[in-house]
């Protein structure tokens, strides 16, 4: 499991009720499940990883976030994760806004396009930065919608979303030191993390 | 190759008599009732690990040894058997022949209180009834709850009705390239076969029993037009493409022969005409044409969410069975789009669901063949599904 879905797991409360939107290979509700206790389930977009996660005994079912969330009602979860995915997404703020009519809390990790590296390539050379987080050119991208971590706690604050808890972190998924200056995480942060909650 | 363990439930001849009998939801009252089944496996001490496999529109109990009939091997001898995904070595199978069949159950060809059969005045059944005779055969067994109901087709229909029945009665389930209702299209293809039975002229208001013959020639073409939409194009083409042959009976001279007339050019007939000719022929064989229009009705009137104003939801709010809903991408039968809004309805019960579409170009008959990903995916979901009902692995019970 990668470093970062260890500090998401680790802001879910033993035997919660947890939807994985993007589970890929179903480590993270395999670990909630066996160390947690918890009734996690998947939605995986990639039917491999799908048959995979089933040929596991997980459950998974096959969907996406755009277009599976509104078949939940309301409150059907305790937590709701979004793993680097949000930037990918058609509508992200109706997604958050699924995620948090079915979730009490919401989990979401993006990449962040505030990056220090990105701006200064964006700046030096006029191109579409390329680096190791954000290695596709522009026209293969899936990620249609690259936001920072400023502009994210401006929409959440836009839709009344409490933020109870917020780490930068790096690529390989390591919590990074910037935790108290949003400017600073926001500059040399490569991926975020946000637990929300409805207000 | 498999051993059948079901004397020690004192079956007769693998057929359960039940004297109290069933109430239809047609209002009428079937009884006695013989329910033919076959086990495979040993039912644990605490009767926790049997699986009921419900078999399609025309299958029977034979699902994991040679049929006695064709000799064939059982329909799903290469998912069903020991260290198989369904695991016999661990799990208590069963397989009963639905009622309204005729290998064995209640059905058209079983002798009405009148003291002939049935016929055609055998009453008209439905899904749910076919559940409700298997729930009493569980009884009969002793077994209280269900590990998992496993089918596909008109068996996952059985499936979805089971829980929607018997939820508490049901740990898992899996219904496989199936629906939630019967389509207009089911529905149409279903009356092509029923008239096909009504044209033949020994079909004689459905009393051919008392002529001695049976309306071969309709039960055949109805046979071989279902067969076609249990393939796909890509399937046809691989295994028949244009191909042709010489047809044996235009060499013999002959115009009309066997159970279906042929009429071929220059005596030569395509592959796949052959192909559906052998299917046809070697259904009646095996099959009752009073036993196929009873069951494609009960098909036919299928709807689970039609006691719940259309709310598919409905019927599983609160449900704890945990659910696989698996499709095939080129089912067209029973299309992916009916396993995605089943299981999206399960989503809105709250009901814990997998649902995976298995990639075949084998139409809707991929769930009979090999695909291992299909097997995976029944390996880890019956194998994950033990894990959460604290069944022990791989030991007996």
């Amino acid at each position: 499991m990668r470093l970062d879905q260890r500090l998401i797991a680790d802001m879910i409360r033993p035997r919660s009720r947890v939807l994985d939107v993007g589970s890929g290979d179903g480590a993270l509700i395999d670990h909630l499940y066996r160390n947690r206790q918890c009734d996690a389930r998947g939605i995986e977009i990639d039917m491999g990883e799908v048959t995979r996660s089933v040929a596991h005994g997980l459950p998974v079912m096959h969907g996406d976030a755009d277009h599976d969330l509104s078949y939940y009602p309301d409150d059907s979860f305790d937590y709701v994760v979004l793993q680097r995915t949000l930037q990918a997404v058609e509508r992200p703020r109706e997604v958050l806004r699924q995620m948090l009519r079915i979730g009490r809390h919401a989990i979401v990790s993006f990449p962040n396009f505030g990056h220090w590296r990105l701006r200064l390539q964006l700046l030096t050379t006029g191109r579409m930065p390329m680096t190791p987080v954000w290695h596709t050119q522009w026209y293969e991208t899936p990620n249609i919608h690259p936001c920072t971590i400023r502009d994210f706690l401006a929409l959440c604050e836009a839709e009344g979303y409490v933020v109870d808890q917020w780490l930068a972190i790096d690529e390989v998924g390591d919590r990074a030191p910037w935790r108290r200056s949003i400017r600073l995480a926001n500059l040399f942060g490569e991926q975020a993390l946000f637990l929300l909650r409805r207000a | 190759m498999m051993s059948v363990l079901y004397d020690n439930l004192a079956t007769r001849d693998g057929v359960v008599t039940l004297p109290e009998g069933l109430a239809l939801d047609c209002g009428q009252h079937i009884a006695p009732l013989d329910i033919a089944c076959r086990t495979y496996g040993t039912l644990s001490p605490a009767k926790d690990n049997a699986i009921l496999v419900c078999h399609a529109l025309t299958g029977d109990q034979y699902l994991a040894e040679p049929h006695p009939l064709t000799g064939k091997p059982g329909w799903w001898s290469r998912m069903v058997g020991p260290g198989l995904p369904i695991d016999t070595d661990r799990f208590f199978v069963i397989c009963s022949n639905v009622l309204g069949g005729c290998m064995g159950s209640t059905g058209p060809c079983s002798i009405s209180p009148k003291g002939e059969r049935w016929g055609t005045e055998f009453p008209p059944i439905t899904i749910r009834d076919m559940v409700r005779a298997q729930a009493l055969l569980l009884d009969h067994f002793g077994i209280e709850r269900l590990f998992a109901a496993i089918g596909g087709s008109m068996g996952g229909m059985l499936v979805l009705e089971w829980v929607a029945t018997y939820p508490e009665r049901v740990f898992a389930a899996m219904a496989v390239a199936t629906a939630p209702y019967h389509s207009a299209q089911n529905i149409a293809f279903n009356e092509v076969s029923r008239q096909a039975i009504y044209a033949d002229p020994d079909w004689h208001g459905g009393r051919y029993w008392a002529h001695d013959v049976v309306p071969a020639r309709g039960l055949a073409v109805a046979r071989m037009m279902a067969h076609i939409t249990y393939l796909s194009e890509e399937a046809l083409t691989r295994k028949f493409g244009r191909r042709v042959r010489r047809d044996p009976k235009a060499a013999a001279g002959s115009t009309a022969g066997g159970v279906i007339g042929t009429a071929s050019l220059f005596g030569e007939m395509f592959e796949v005409e052959s192909y559906l000719r052998h299917q046809g022929s070697s259904f009646v064989n095996r099959f009752d044409a009073n036993s196929y229009l009873t069951i494609t009705r009960a098909l036919d009137y299928f709807d689970l969410s039609a006691d719940h104003d259309g709310d598919l939801a409905a019927p599983f709010v609160g449900v704890k069975t945990r659910f696989c809903v698996v499709s095939f991408s080129s089912d067209w039968l029973f299309p992916t789009s009916q396993s995605r809004a089943m299981a999206r309805a399960l989503n809105r019960a709250g009901v814990n669901v997998s649902f995976v579409e298995i990639e075949s170009d084998r139409g809707h008959d991929s769930f009979l063949l090999d695909e291992p990903d299909f097997d995976r995916t029944m390996r880890g979901f019956v194998n994950g599904a033990a894990e959460h009902a604290g069944l022990r692995r791989g030991g007996r019970g």
